[in-house]
């Protein structure tokens, strides 16, 4: 609750008066080293920067991330979250900087490539198929591995319907565990708001990834369904061996479930650690709490 | 014993789904070729087959891949006049090679105007396949060679005949007509219940998202508007060829394209059977209108008053339906169908 209306007055502070802020704090430099990444890191970005008309969303940004871990990023509003999760699902371009995965390097890469390399990803606001069934719409977290064209779906030859039973079989395991049996044949656009949130995770599940990106999965939320949704993300890890990514705005929750946690504040990162480190970490501390003294004129 | 009480109670379930269909097929090729009149299948069911199908086609790219498009009496016309073409021009081609050559010739045009539907979207997409409403006519109107010459640029469509079978009187060109709709409908309903035509759900909901999750965006739309062209083709063949019995750019205008983009407004989006009722009400709602007109207004009705009612109504029932029945003729029979259901169990 701080968290969020902090964060909506931080929104409206100047970008540039941030950049002093955060230059003069005593910010400890917990930066990975640069893409020469260590073996067992997944997912490494390297000075990542991105602009949108004059605004900077990110600036200079390092994230490793290592294989099974639930990697947090959290930050105030506008601190550049979205943008960072974009990239790295291919939707926006990086304007400077580099993406490793798996130890291949991009500069930049397109959503469809990224979906055969094993990143799916649920989105802020609900991304589902309304004209779909549930189990339609977790198939379509699968369409990546088809091969077979229109000619073979309308004939029904082989190789179409061995997909089809394949892609049948992997979603009804995901639809049983996530436990949506119940509602597996309705159309998504009439579940409540916390069903179709479980749906596209399992859309996401479904697709076997090796990096799952989640944009704040528990929005919206009653306290029961953020524990529960919070159980499946760590079951997935669990059961799955998928590197999860997770941005969110309740501290709590993120505290709670993550690995490590990185924290942006002005498209800058300003802390990263495990959740007692960053929790103690006075810059941390300054972007979520601090805002209003900085308002007084501290730091300037 | 629990089994055979759960097969009991599929099994007149799968009766319900094929009843109607079967009962349909059997109407069309038993009773209607046997009883029906000729003004019956002149005026009435061979334009309505002809605007079915190229409704049929209209609702892949816009009820199902949601790709709105003005230019379907574009793509009817490259079909016709290919057909024509071919027809003319390749000694001893079979009608159905015609029709399936005519249809890709439609399907090559449909794919160029569909190239900016990779940038554009809702009106912006409709404007620009409105350019290919004026570019088909005005090149059709303009290259003599279309018409093979001909000065007044109207030409009759050719002898029809099936391995020696002439097709040529009407209840002929009605099974051809409605042979042709059977087998492509088949053909759609497969396409649309594939992952092929959930892509295309998938890209009119949410393009970002089909795209995060590896849907090719940029070819499943293409596709959409090459197989959504190729069957408006081939509507353009029947309309011309069964119905008009000429071939003329005069008689796929704009006007045309609107009709059919209100058949399936009224028929109902991403509806196989609203394609098929909506065209069923444009085809019969003049005649009632008509028959209403003469005889509550009696001479005064005269065909100009005709035409204007025509349009106002329509337009009226245009607007009501997209307000109080998005989902159209298609979602009002599947209501009344629940009601008796419930009524008689």
């Amino acid at each position: 609750m701080i968290g969020a209306s902090l964060g909506a007055a931080a929104y409206e502070r100047a970008p540039e008066i941030s950049g002093i802020l955060a230059g003069a704090g005593p910010v400890e430099d917990t930066r990975p080293a640069r893409l020469s990444a260590k073996a067992d890191a997944i997912l490494a970005l390297g000075g990542i920067s991105i602009s949108f008309g004059g605004v900077t969303a990110l600036r200079d940004v390092d994230l490793e991330v290592k294989s099974r871990e639930i990697r947090a990023v959290i930050g105030p509003n506008g601190a550049g979250k979205s943008s960072l999760i974009n990239i790295i699902s291919g939707l926006y371009h990086a304007d400077q900087g580099k993406i490793a995965i798996d130890s291949q390097s991009f500069s930049r890469v397109s959503a469809s490539r990224l979906a055969r390399l094993g990143v799916a990803r649920t989105f802020q606001n609900l991304a589902l198929f309304g004209g779909l069934s549930v189990r339609d719409n977790i198939a379509s977290g699968r369409v990546h591995t088809r091969r077979a064209s229109f000619v073979e779906h309308i004939a029904g030859l082989p190789r179409a319907r061995r997909e089809d039973a394949a892609i049948a079989e992997k979603v009804d395991q995901t639809i049983a565990f996530l436990h949506l049996e119940a509602v597996a044949d309705r159309l998504v656009a009439t579940l409540p708001y916390g069903l179709q949130k479980r749906v596209e995770l399992a859309r996401a599940l479904v697709a076997e990834p090796k990096i799952l990106l989640l944009d704040e999965p528990m929005a919206g939320m009653t306290a029961t369904e953020k524990a529960e949704m919070a159980g499946f993300v760590r079951a997935a890890r669990d059961r799955h061996d998928v590197t999860i990514i997770l941005i969110e705005h309740d501290i709590g929750v993120v505290m709670g479930l993550s690995d490590r946690v990185a924290v942006l504040d002005y498209g800058r990162k300003i802390a990263d650690g495990t959740p007692a480190e960053v929790r103690a970490n006075p810059a941390v501390i300054r972007a979520y709490i601090g805002t209003a003294e900085g308002e007084h004129g501290e730091g300037i | 014993m629990a089994v055979q009480a759960l097969d009991a109670a599929r099994l007149p379930i799968d009766w319900q789904r094929l009843a109607l269909p079967v009962a349909l097929i059997a109407v069309a090729y038993g009773l209607i070729p046997a009883y029906a009149s000729s003004y019956l299948v002149e005026a009435i069911l061979l334009p309505f087959l002809a605007l079915s199908l190229a409704a049929v086609g209209l609702n892949l790219l816009t009820g199902y891949c949601g790709q709105l498009s003005l230019g379907s009496s574009a793509f009817m016309a490259v079909g016709a006049f290919a057909a024509y073409n071919f027809n003319l021009r390749v000694e001893g081609l079979p009608l159905a090679a015609t029709m399936i050559l005519a249809g890709i010739s439609a399907a090559g045009i449909g794919v160029v105007f569909g190239l900016p539907s990779l940038r554009l979207r809702g009106f912006y997409l409709a404007v620009s396949t409105l350019a290919a409403q004026f570019f088909v006519q005005w090149a059709l109107t303009k290259f003599g060679w279309f018409s093979n010459d001909n000065p007044s640029g109207v030409i009759s469509a050719p002898h029809l005949a099936v391995a020696g079978f002439s097709l040529d009187r009407a209840t002929g060109r009605y099974l051809l007509s409605v042979t042709t709709v059977i087998v492509l409908t088949a053909l759609v309903w497969r396409l649309v219940n594939s992952a092929t035509g959930r892509n295309f759900i998938a890209v009119r909901d949410n393009e970002t998202a089909a795209r995060v999750i590896g849907v090719p965006v940029l070819k499943t739309k293409l596709l959409a508007f090459a197989i959504s062209s190729f069957i408006i083709g081939v509507a353009g063949v029947l309309w011309a060829f069964t119905y008009l019995r000429t071939v003329e750019p005069a008689g796929f205008n704009l006007d045309r394209s609107f009709q059919i983009l209100f058949i399936i407004i009224i028929g109902g989006l991403a509806s196989i059977r609203g394609a098929f009722l909506g065209a069923a009400f444009i085809v019969i709602f003049p005649l009632i209108l008509s028959r209403l007109g003469a005889f509550l207004f009696g001479g005064l009705f005269d065909s100009g008053v005709l035409d204007m009612s025509q349009r106002i109504v329509l337009g009226a029932l245009i607007i009501i339906f997209l307000i109080a029945e998005p989902n159209g003729l298609s979602a009002l029979f599947d209501r009344l169908k629940r009601r008796i259901g419930s009524r008689s169990s």
